[in-house]
């Protein structure tokens, strides 16, 4: 932290309101937001998604969506100017030169059809009137401190040619090459894996001590805010509740939301729940392989191993979580494993049925007993129909009658903790975590024997997540389920699992009871993505018990 | 690269091999018969027989596609019935006027809706938007002749600014041979530019939304350069793709504009063909086309690794 009374502050967001277009639930997307960066310093926002926390970001880059989104009162002062009252002109000339932006997504903020040193140069161009060596001498430089392996080439590459690491690098050398005083990163982490994201957050942290840079860190996550923040401020619909030193804010919050947001992140230690040992075994693999790609006719295509002599059980009434990085093949076997794509050798034991090479007719009524819920509540429902639509569709299918089918779905929205009233609207009407519990329903109203829950928590807020974990556990035990559950996250799969699969590369490198593995990580791999984990120094489900109490 | 090309060039082979087959059966089983045609009103049947005769239409189906293939292959498309010349001869011709009408059509359709496309996209919402589609509407709904005739009615006929019809060869001179062939143009155009300008238009609205056209805007890009250097081009793949349609389309829009202005191309060529019943011209006018069409694709092909360095082959 530094001394604010000495030095001015880089950005002074002072009194910032920005109102919502007429007919939203409320009247200002940000309220009388007051916030200050000192150099140096690192300023984490942290909130939910709706808080306003983006907005606050967007505003300081003049980059809100025009007519939708207008700032009605306060200033915004980058070096004591004011930025609300700028010209589009001067904004432009402050933009990518004193102050920059790193965004979410580095597989889409970058243009596919420019290379990156091209993409990086064009700060250059529009900002300064260097030559074209000089240009290429710092495009080279700047690629060398946020320390990509070989520069030229990575100068001469397409964004598509690269990994997400990597293209988070180049976004941040673009925001970095004219040595901004201010940087804004919206959730620069988030889509990365979690060792990538330990790499990034050190480069951030390294780049800005070096370039003595202020950042406004937007993120949802109080694990990175544990990693990174000088101080944090909290953002709950449009305004800050809570704000001071990360120390304070993490170990000692007043407010109820941040004690609430704190508590729910998940914890590392398992919860060492008691095992049945003898319940039937509902789902094997044995050595289940998928290879994607081979020879073409007229191409040579390469053959990936996505997954590779993949053997795992599930009992009735337990969780078997399957936890990995991207590419890492969960996902593929847990598609494999409902027959989504298919197996290239290997076999699948449902109770005893071997369905990795039934036939589509044998498959159709096997389908019924293996279920799965997707990542993401928003696209997995068709938006056309309604949900009662949604989730009597498969049991009609399977010859239920209509009425008996609706009774069910009823019942379902109720297990699931919504209105059975609400059958009859349409998915847009529901938030995020509503949608996924009614995911949920239309899966449960198959009676399955397994559940697949892929990524199925991902995407929500950190508060509905405690809501939905909580649930899918509740269903599990109330319907003796056994559960597939495919995640990234660590502190998740600590919450919910029986026993842990970790894949790397399309192999499991280490299996066995949640408890063992986490407590005592035998593979180089599965030590690494421990490590690499935000806020792992920081224990979060006994500091929420500490501010609870 | 070349593999690919050499791959499509080989694929033409059964292509125009299908198209052959299916354009020589279709035309005999239309009705209409050549050799009363060429007897006139007043030939008597025994002369129809004997033109039948000479021309070889009295042959079983199967030989004469034979004997038709076979002298193609040796790049002798036969003699017109109707015209009396090689069928070669007369189509190469004919191909002049065609290829400057639709060249300059092209030219004319790309300049004019990629812009106001784009334009419109970037206003999205506003009075320009809404007359861009109110145009687009209007560009589809006119047929081509009737817009032909309302063209040379008010800009021939009302202000003698251009001539109501004819053709003159580039070799008589560029003004002269540019002159005459505006208005047309300009009436073959309409409908592109309104297919064009309105897929240039959605795909560019839908480019504007992306993540990186953001990142352009944070790194102080002014609109102009945000547009043209990183919207247009990640927009352009459709935009060729219907740019490649219409050339294929346009050809059929050529047999009408041709007819209405009275220009001596491959379009009018096809009308007369047709009307006289004239088979080999006919069927060496489609293979002529059909194989336009499928470099035509190629060509867009190649394109998109142009613009997208995502596409290989």
């Amino acid at each position: 932290m530094t001394d604010q009374t000495s030095t001015p502050p880089i950005l002074e967001i002072d009194n910032l309101t920005v109102d919502l277009p007429d007919g939203n639930d409320r009247r200002h997307a940000v309220d009388g937001v007051s916030i200050s960066v000192g150099p140096r310093e690192i300023v984490c926002l942290v909130g939910e998604s709706g808080s306003g926390k983006s907005v606050t970001a967007f505003s300081v880059m003049g980059l809100l969506p025009k007519g939708q989104l207008t700032p009605s009162g306060g200033a915004i002062r980058l070096m004591g100017e004011n930025v609300l009252e700028a010209s589009d002109e001067r904004l432009r000339e402050l933009r990518g030169a004193r102050m920059s932006m790193i965004f979410q997504e580095p597989m889409t903020a970058l243009n596919p059809t420019m290379t990156c040193g091209d993409q990086i140069e064009e700060v250059l161009t529009t900002h300064t009137s260097l030559d074209q060596a000089a240009r290429e001498a710092k495009i080279l430089d700047i690629l060398e401190q946020v320390q990509l392996p070989d520069p030229p080439r990575m100068a001469a590459s397409y964004p598509h040619q690269l990994s997400g690491g990597q293209r988070q690098r180049i976004m941040i050398a673009m925001a970095l090459v004219l040595e901004p005083v201010l940087l804004i990163a919206d959730e620069p982490t988030t889509a990365l894996d979690v060792t990538t994201q330990e790499q990034i957050l050190k480069l951030i942290k390294d780049i800005q001590r070096t370039h003595e840079t202020a950042v406004l860190f937007i993120t949802h996550d109080f694990g990175v805010v544990a990693e990174i923040a000088d101080r944090v401020a909290v953002m709950q619909w449009g305004k800050v509740v809570e704000e001071g030193p990360a120390e304070a804010v993490l170990k000692r919050p007043h407010e109820p939301y941040t004690k609430m947001l704190i508590g729910a992140v998940p914890s590392f230690t398992p919860h060492g729940r008691a095992r049945e040992a003898k319940a039937p075994v509902v789902l094997a693999t044995d050595a289940l392989c998928k290879t994607y790609g081979g020879g073409g006719f007229f191409q040579k295509a390469r053959a990936v191993n996505a997954a590779q002599d993949v053997s795992i059980e599930v009992r009735r009434g337990e969780t078997l979580g399957i936890v990995g990085e991207s590419g890492s093949g969960k996902s593929t076997v847990a598609r494999c494993i409902a027959r989504l794509i298919d197996p290239t050798s290997g076999h699948i034991y449902l109770h005893n049925d071997d369905i990795a090479q039934a036939s589509q007719t044998r498959l159709r009524a096997l389908r019924r007993r293996v279920q799965i819920i997707f990542q993401d509540p928003y696209r997995s429902l068709n938006p056309r129909r309604t949900v009662g639509a949604s989730i009597v569709e498969g049991p009609m299918n399977y010859g239920m009658g209509a009425k008996e089918a609706y009774e069910r779905a009823r019942s379902l929205m109720s297990l699931v903790r919504l209105d059975p009233g609400a059958l009859d609207r349409f998915p847009h009407q529901f938030s995020g975590g509503q949608r996924q519990r009614i995911c949920i329903a239309r899966a449960l109203a198959m009676e399955p024997d397994l559940l697949i829950a892929d990524e199925a928590v991902s995407a929500l807020d950190v508060s509905v997540q405690a809501q939905v974990l909580e649930l899918l556990d509740d269903i599990r035990r109330r319907l003796d389920l056994a559960m597939l559950f495919i995640t990234h996250d660590l502190r998740v799969a600590a919450q919910v699992c029986d026993t842990v699969a970790v894949m790397h590369r399309g192999r499991v490198v280490e299996y066995g009871e949640a408890a063992e593995v986490f407590g005592n990580p035998q593979h180089d791999y599965t030590r690494a993505l421990f490590a690499a984990a935000p806020g792992r120094g920081f224990d979060f489900g006994s500091a929420a018990a500490l501010a609870a109490g | 690269m070349f593999g690919f090309i050499i791959q499509r060039l080989l694929a033409t082979i059964p292509v125009l091999g299908m198209v052959a087959v299916f354009v020589f059966l279709m035309l005999r089983l239309t009705p209409g018969d050549p050799a009363a045609v060429l007897a006139g009103d007043n030939g008597s049947p025994e002369q129809v027989a004997e033109i039948r005769e000479s021309l070889g239409l009295n042959e079983p189906l199967v030989v004469q596609l034979g004997i038709w293939i076979g002298n193609i292959l040796q790049g002798d498309f036969g003699q017109s019935y109707f015209f009396k010349k090689d069928v070669a001869e007369l189509i190469l011709l004919r191909v002049e006027p065609t290829l400057a009408l639709a060249t300059t059509t092209l030219i004319f359709t790309i300049m004019v809706a990629v812009p106001i496309g784009v334009i419109a996209a970037y206003k999205h919402g506003t009075w320009i938007d809404r007359a861009v589609m109110a145009f687009s509407v209007a560009g589809f709904s006119i047929p081509v002749f009737v817009l032909g005739y309302i063209l040379i009615y008010l800009f021939a006929m009302q202000i003698d600014l251009f001539p109501v019809q004819g053709y003159k060869s580039i070799t008589d001179g560029f003004w002269p041979f540019l002159h005459r062939l505006i208005l047309p143009s300009i009436t073959l155009s309409v409908i592109y530019i309104a297919l064009i300008a309105r897929i240039t238009r959605a795909s560019v609205l839908e480019v504007l939304g992306e993540d990186y056209i953001r990142t352009a805007y944070a790194k102080g890009l002014t609109p102009n350069a945000v547009l043209l250097k990183h919207a247009l081009r990640n927009a352009a793949v459709p935009i060729v793709t219907v740019i490649g349609i219409g050339i294929a389309l346009l050809i059929g829009g050529v047999v009408v504009t041709e007819s209405v202005y009275n220009i001596p191309g491959l379009g009018r060529l096809t009308v007369d063909a047709v009307l006289g019943r004239d088979y080999p011209t006919i069927q060496a006018i489609i293979m002529v086309f059909s194989f336009v069409y499928v470099m035509i694709n190629l060509l867009v092909d190649l394109t998109y690794s142009l613009l997208d360095p995502r596409i290989r082959y």
